[in-house]
């Protein structure tokens, strides 16, 4: 006989890997993200918005680097202000900041097995891990090349692998896509969507195409607010007949944008 | 285990007649995947095309382990080293380096005179807690700080770097000068406590800086222009340093979840 511990009975999946009520986040003094409402389930959620729009604060809230001002915030059914879970909640996220700097000595393999430590993969399984991530963003023949010596796109490759070294339950992206050759780019998308598969994945991107071709769900944020949420496909019928851009999709992101901007 | 498979069962088995999707098949396979007798019988019912295909696979397999990158070799040191290691911290250490043994070499100079050493000891480690430990001298602090490990733990780690080089140097200069080893270890690690306390509040770096000016702008300068050893570093005040040291010790501890959020990086 033992005592049951009350986290041991706590659900292990929840419904809403991301809940948010009233959010405020400040980035340095502005109120970059006020009074968001948002749920995530599993899937992948493209976050699109202008540039300034709090994309980039969001996703640090998100990642808990930066603790929200005002408001709700639940990631994988913690609290985010509670400090006994903080840790615990950690080593199931993953997160690729948008300036994501690195060590220029490391090499790819470095890198990820140190992350991987530092996301408290159990130390048997962080050469296997690392090995795993490193295969999945396509970098096996630069695994011990050092960070410097690998172009832009390979660099963003080398934080995606950071990012999914410890299966993340929530992973947050922040521009994963910049640098990227279209090849690339096709490859990026296919491992989004196999991702996406059991775990929620929250990709902010400017790019409307990647939301397009890969994203289960299209996020639009403006001035901190959640202004539009939908399909991909919705995204497309808006921008049918109306709008500016080269694609559907991309005229239906700037008819939301000036219908949001008009009425307020 | 279970007995093994009759003759008629694994030959229906190996020639497809019992399909994947026959509920006889499970028990077939369960036996199978566990008893090399029966793995070795059903290699002999198999016929011919099928024999070939697995064959090739094996020789594939082969090849590829063969021409393949090689295994990853034991890299145990190397991980070691980058989980303690800042590398920041390095020009930062050539700097202290060449502070303490101005220092050393001015008090050696004038004996007479009260000792730069000692007014130099309490902040020695700060430059260093302010490099190791913020956002414009470590590349990845915004992939850092959102990770398990990042807080009192990894700032800890680094501490103990920074103190492995200035504390030995001290040592050093001490013994060489016949300082009382008391008079600068104590100021030494009770200012990296309050450190390390006012950091998680405001910064490291903030905190590195206001402590440091602090204590050259009201007691170092002071000191050395006037001549005089202030009672702060004489042996009655020792006592004084060490219940500093132990409380901010342990108030640190107590305000551990400080360091888990971005501010503490500033």
């Amino acid at each position: 006989m033992r005592a049951v511990s009350a986290d041991e009975l706590a659900p292990s999946t929840e419904a809403w890997p991301v809940q948010a009520t009233g959010l405020r986040v400040k980035a340095g003094s502005r109120l970059a993200v006020d009074g968001l409402d948002l749920t995530l389930g599993p899937g992948v959620h493209g976050l699109l918005g202008p540039n300034g729009a709090g994309k980039t604060t969001l996703m640090r809230a998100l990642a808990t680097v930066v603790r929200p001002e005002d408001g709700r915030l639940r990631l994988l059914g913690r609290d985010v202000r509670q400090r006994k879970t903080l840790r615990t909640l950690r080593s199931r996220l993953g997160y690729l900041p948008q300036q994501f700097g690195f060590y220029p000595k490391f090499t790819v393999r470095d890198y990820v097995e140190y992350m991987a430590w530092l996301r408290e993969v159990p130390t048997t399984a962080v050469p296997a891990a690392t090995q795993r991530a490193i295969d999945r963003v396509g970098l096996t023949g630069r695994a011990d090349s050092r960070l410097r010596s690998l172009s832009g796109g390979m660099l963003r490759r080398a934080g995606i692998a950071q990012a999914i070294v410890n299966e993340p339950e929530l992973l947050l992206l922040d521009e994963p896509t910049v640098g990227l050759d279209p090849g690339q780019r096709v490859e990026f998308r296919e491992l989004l969507r196999d991702l996406g598969d059991g775990s929620c994945v929250l990709v902010s991107t400017h790019l409307v195409e990647d939301v397009v071709a890969a994203c289960t769900n299209v996020l639009l944020l403006d001035e901190g607010r959640l202004v539009f949420r939908g399909l991909p496909g919705e995204l497309a019928r808006l921008g049918a007949s109306d709008g500016v851009g080269d694609s559907a999709a991309e005229r239906g992101y700037s008819v939301l944008l000036r219908e949001h901007r008009s009425a307020a | 285990m279970t007995a093994h498979i009759s003759a008629a069962v694994l030959r229906a088995y190996a020639t497809g007649e019992l399909g994947a999707d026959d509920a006889m098949a499970w028990p077939v396979e369960a036996h199978l995947e566990a008893c090399p007798q029966c793995q070795e019988r059903l290699a002999d019912e198999v016929p011919g095309p099928v024999r070939d295909m697995v064959a090739e696979a094996r020789l594939a397999v082969l090849a590829q382990a063969r021409n393949g990158p090689p295994p990853v070799r034991r890299r145990r040191l190397r991980r070691l080293s980058h989980r303690w290691a800042s590398w920041s911290v390095l020009p930062w250490a050539l700097v202290t380096l060449l502070a303490v043994a101005a220092a050393f070499l001015l008090d050696e100079t004038f004996a007479a005179r009260s000792s730069v050493v000692l007014m130099l000891a309490p902040v020695a480690p700060l430059g260093g807690l302010a490099v190791a430990w913020s956002r414009r001298s470590d590349p990845a602090w915004e992939t850092v700080s959102g990770t398990a490990r990042a807080g009192l733990e990894l700032l800890l780690r680094r501490t103990v770097v920074v103190l492995v080089v200035v504390l030995p140097l001290l040592a050093a200069v001490g013994w060489r000068l016949g300082t009382n080893p008391a008079l600068w270890l104590l100021p030494c690690l009770a200012f990296t406590a309050a450190a390390l306390l006012l950091g998680g509040l405001i910064g490291m770096s903030r905190a590195a800086a206001l402590l440091g000016g602090g204590w050259m702008l009201a007691v170092a300068l002071p000191t050395l222009i006037a001549d005089r050893q202030p009672v702060l570093v004489q042996p009655q005040s020792l006592p004084g340093w060490a219940v500093a040291a132990v409380a901010l010790a342990l108030l640190t501890l107590l305000r551990a979840g400080d360091h888990r959020h971005h501010t503490s990086w500033k």
